[in-house]
């Protein structure tokens, strides 16, 4: 049996303040898993990633890479690891080309295949005509995808990315996706934290979501959405219809005289809906499925306020 | 288990050294030229102006006996002023974290910025001397004396520069040691006089300072002349030397200023 890429048992973290960031966390990350770690602004994602990369000292607990323990093992931790952290976190004086470079030599690897590394990611990621450019001239999306290059040039096992899309266009951040998702293909496990919950819920496989410093969820992606006893849909009608029809099992409500909005049970068959709404003569011009099924699970288990649930929303 | 090979950490330490030296050569008109300006300032008021009235010191005209005091002068600052404002920027602009979530080890880290310290210090320090030529024929009465010295001196003030860019909170932390104790430490240490004209008292208070022994013993090196014993001069600066060394191995492994 292989070790599991991150294995974490009774985490916890109090700061100097005495703010109790982490309350006793486990977490099991299969080796190759696309796994999200979400969890509303202060629940402790970013301070689970800062112990697993030895930037925040643990109050107590347990943390594993790939079976190597982060107390006695640390070199080999921190080998397995590559990270992309929230903030951009390099030298802004230096040209692209060295700060991947440079990193590859704190891994021990040489200048000349370093080079070679940094071209094979830069040009993956798009970089690699900006190599000897400063780092400063970079556009927010340039500087992400250049963290993500860092992260890989020491060919890590494990890649974990905080918010690697925050502030980027939609069209970059799908080429993000593609990329991630090919290099996990290749076999790299990677531990994602996201806003955008579609993001997690195209990607992940495997989740975990974090609130108040516990792990309220931990199960795979196909699993939680299946709690969902519901789906809705949106109906966009071709004519506004005389009345909106009932039925036991499908809760029908106009948006505006044109569209209809279905909440289904799971289990109920759709082709009642169709049925429903053809007795009544409506005539449905286009369908879609009411985004994002993972948000209303998120603001459910983390018991968001409507502040707070408001600006996820607009972020998803 | 792999551990970190001698050539793996051979290949860390010259990344971290060469990109210390890149850092100060690629802004040399601000870490290099000034120093030696000064310096010249300082033998044409000092040594040249001053200098002519007041005469000998210790055998010596008064501009060939400040040379290598201003040549330490200048390593110490520059030593120091070199990895506390390397270390202290990449805490401000959070690119330690590329160090710290590497596998090099601290030890290393260490070596790696004293490297940078060092490579500045000599280069100023280098730099300086070749000024000095204009005004005063260079003296070697002891080269690997004169050597050892100013390369101990420069480990020393850049352990003690990491020291200071570790606890450092804000860029007014990093300005206060060099400005209220490693400058007036400096002065007093016997770079523009010998200890040797001071009341007995005055000479015994100069003796609890650090920098005097490095001038003496550096002076020593150049013109051959000494105020101090050699020897305890260099049991000085290596003890300094193996207690800052491992006051930062132990700051840095625990995270201090760098973790949370």
């Amino acid at each position: 049996m292989t070790d599991a890429a991150l294995e974490i048992r009774g985490l916890r973290k109090t700061y100097g303040n005495g703010v109790e960031a982490l309350k006793g966390i486990d977490l099991t990350v299969e080796e190759g898993s696309f796994f999200a770690l979400l969890g509303p602004n202060g629940a402790g994602k970013s301070t689970i990633i800062g112990i697993i990369t030895s930037l925040v000292n643990k109050s107590a607990g347990q943390v594993r890479v790939f079976g190597f323990d982060l107390d006695r093992e640390l070199q080999e931790v921190k080998r397995n690891i590559g990270i992309v952290p929230q903030e951009f976190n390099f030298n802004t004086f230096e040209p692209v080309g060295e700060i991947v470079v440079n990193q590859a030599g704190y891994y021990g690897i040489p200048r000349r295949d370093a080079w070679r590394r940094a071209q094979r990611y830069l040009e993956e990621l798009g970089l690699w005509e900006k190599r000897k450019e400063m780092a400063r001239t970079l556009s927010g999306g340039m500087k992400r995808r250049l963290m993500i290059a860092r992260a890989l040039v020491h060919e890590p096992r494990l890649l974990i990315l905080d918010e690697p899309t925050a502030g980027v266009d939609i069209e970059l951040r799908r080429s993000m996706w593609e990329f991630l998702q090919h290099i996990n293909c290749d076999g790299r496990s990677i531990i994602l934290t996201t806003h955008y919950l579609e993001e997690a819920e195209k990607l992940c496989r495997n989740i975990a979501i974090i609130d108040h410093g516990r792990i309220v969820e931990n199960t795979t992606m196909k699993a939680l959405l299946a709690q969902l006893d519901t789906e809705t849909f949106v109906l966009d009608l071709r004519e506004a219809p005389q009345r909106i029809p009932n039925h036991p099992d499908i809760a029908l409500r106009a948006l505006d005289p044109l569209t209809l909005e279905a909440d289904i049970h799971r289990g109920q068959n759709i082709n009642t809906l169709f049925h429903l709404l053809d007795k009544e003569g409506i005539q449905i011009h286009s369908m879609r499925n009411k985004s994002n099924r993972l948000e209303e699970l998120f603001i459910r288990m983390t018991q968001l306020d409507g502040e707070h649930g408001k600006g996820l929303r607009a972020a998803s | 288990m792999r551990p970190f090979h001698l050539q793996e950490y051979w290949t860390a330490l010259r990344t971290i050294v060469a990109k210390e030296v890149l850092r100060f050569s690629r802004i040399w008109v601000q870490t290099l030229l000034p120093p030696m300006v000064t310096t010249a300032l300082y033998f044409i008021i000092f040594g040249g102006l001053i200098g002519s009235r007041i005469g000998d010191m210790d055998g010596y005209r008064y501009m060939d006996f400040i040379v290598p005091g201003l040549i330490m002068l200048a390593v110490i600052t520059n030593s120091y002023s070199n990895v506390v404002s390397s270390f202290f920027s990449s805490k401000f602009q959070r690119h330690i974290e590329e160090l710290m979530v590497s596998p090099v080890p601290n030890s290393l880290i260490i070596l790696g910025f004293i490297g940078g310290g060092v490579a500045r210090g000599l280069a100023v320090g280098l730099g300086v001397t070749l000024v000095s030529l204009f005004f005063s024929p260079l003296a070697v009465h002891n080269l690997p004396v004169a050597l050892s010295v100013v390369i101990l001196t420069s480990i020393l003030f850049s352990l003690a520069g990491l020291i200071n860019g570790v606890f450092a909170r804000s860029f007014d932390e990093i300005s206060i040691m060099p400005t209220f104790v490693l400058t007036p430490l400096t002065y007093l240490g016997g770079v523009f006089y010998s200890v040797s004209l001071l009341p007995g008292f005055w000479q015994d208070v100069s003796k609890l300072n650090p920098i005097l022994y490095m001038v003496d013993a550096f002076r020593y090196g150049l013109l051959g002349t000494s105020d101090l014993s050699l020897t305890v001069s260099y049991l000085i600066i290596l003890g300094f030397i193996g207690a800052l060394y491992v006051f930062a191995l132990v700051i840095l492994n625990r995270g201090i200023g760098v973790r949370s």
